[in-house]
């Protein structure tokens, strides 16, 4: 209902107008507002480097990166991403052939909103739907073989600044609100928001971990834990971090995860991808 | 804070309900009491925010019940109801309440 309302609003307006509504999707408001508030709240944090997640908020923390990327955990999945890069598949076909420049240095387009399918597409879902479209088999969401490609991809893709587009078609808006609504919504018996972590306690020890903070945190994955003993892929650190909260986790890839995906991301614009990460 | 005070009262039910059990339960009393909760867990499930600690406690009541303790079992399964319509109470209350969170 909401959000047919929304769309509705959203087609009598017209993006060229600002929507002064209360709750109006202003993507570009939004994406000053949230930016402003992690440079102000740490003004010594330059701003590239809040793709570091944890690092970035904690010096003691950085000094044990130093140390982990001389040997970098995540090396072993890049190098079995690439092999599976280049392996054709039973059709002789590539993953390469699924992705523009052959799926090179393509991470910080990722995800976007498809008018044909009228979602979002994550590069995760887009790896999935090249092995079905070449009759192979998906890959399960969490594991090894898509945080392997996920993370092959992300390596070339470095440096490349977050690219994210949210078109005037009033379903990628609505996407948009829905992820933004997904991240700002308590949730688990704990309840607590995605935003009640990462937004308004970024740099705070829970447990034995630093917070990262909500800008740029799409950026480092995927990402290879200590603590997991491996690599985690996007769906396998949004699933964890509903169970935190006693919350239970969608399904990996739930359009809710590729919204608030998309959301994330569109707020890390102009940041570069340092996927994939480490973590202690 | 409609949903904590919903939250504590699911806490408060399952910690008072044992003085109230006067009449040994059965079987059915448990069956009926299983229905509900499952019921109200489905609805969250519908609106994708079910607790983790409502499957938990269903898994007790099941666990209880299959002991043959069905007082135990009633009184887990209403506690799994209980946190599954405090899980839609909450969800209910966020459809608004999220946007005060929005940085702004
Ligand atoms: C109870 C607090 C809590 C909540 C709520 C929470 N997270 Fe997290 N999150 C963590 C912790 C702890 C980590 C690991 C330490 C870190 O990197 O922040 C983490 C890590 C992450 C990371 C990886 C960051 C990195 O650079 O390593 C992402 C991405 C993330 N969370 C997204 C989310 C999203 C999306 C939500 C909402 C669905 C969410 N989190 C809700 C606690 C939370």
């Amino acid at each position: 209902m909401l959000r047919k309302i929304f769309i509705a609003i959203a087609i009598v307006v017209g993006a060229a107008q600002p929507l002064l509504a209360d709750n109006a999707v202003d993507p570009k408001a939004d994406f000053k507002a949230f930016r402003d508030y992690f440079t102000k709240r740490f003004p010594k944090v330059p701003l590239d480097d809040f793709v570091n997640g944890p690092y970035s908020m904690d010096a003691d923390l950085r000094k044990q990166w130093k140390a982990i990327d001389e040997f970098p955990p995540y090396e072993f999945a890049v190098e079995k991403g690439k092999e599976m890069f280049a392996t054709p598949f039973k059709n002789g076909k590539t993953y390469g052939d699924c992705f523009q420049n052959k799926g090179i240095g393509i991470r910080q387009n990722y995800p976007y909103f498809d008018a044909k399918s009228g979602q979002v597409i994550t590069l995760d879902l887009a790896l999935n739907q090249c092995r079905e479209a070449n009759g192979e088999k998906p890959f399960d969401y969490t594991k090894d073989e898509m945080a392997a490609l996920t993370a092959y991809m992300a390596f070339t893709s470095r440096g490349k600044r977050f690219d994210i587009k949210i078109s005037n078609d009033p379903r990628a808006l609505a996407a948009y609100k829905n992820g933004g609504e997904y991240f700002y919504t308590r949730r688990g018996q704990l309840n607590f928001s995605c935003a009640s972590c990462h937004v308004q306690s970024p740099g705070n020890h829970i447990r034995t971990e630093v917070l990262a903070p909500a800008l740029g945190i799409v950026a480092a994955l995927p990402i290879y834990r200590s603590e997991w003993g491996g690599m985690g892929t996007t769906s396998r650190r949004f699933t964890s971090c509903n169970s935190q909260v006693r919350g239970v986790p969608l399904k990996p890839e739930d359009e809710a995860y590729r919204n608030v995906e998309y959301f994330l991301s569109y707020m890390s614009n102009g940041l570069p991808i340092s996927g994939p990460g480490a973590r202690p | 804070m409609r949903t904590r005070a919903l939250i504590r009262m699911a806490i408060i039910l399952s910690l008072a309900a044992p003085a109230t059990e006067a009449l040994a339960a059965n079987a059915d009393d448990f069956q009926a009491a299983l229905a509900k909760a499952e019921a109200a867990n489905k609805q969250a499930g519908a609106i994708k925010n079910q607790w983790t600690t409502t499957a938990g406690t269903l898994k007790a009541a099941q666990a209880a019940a299959a002991a043959g303790k069905f007082d135990d079992a009633v009184k887990l399964a209403n506690d799994a109801e209980a946190l599954a319509n405090a899980s839609i109470a909450q969800a209910k209350e966020q459809e608004t309440a999220w946007t005060q969170a929005v940085v702004r």
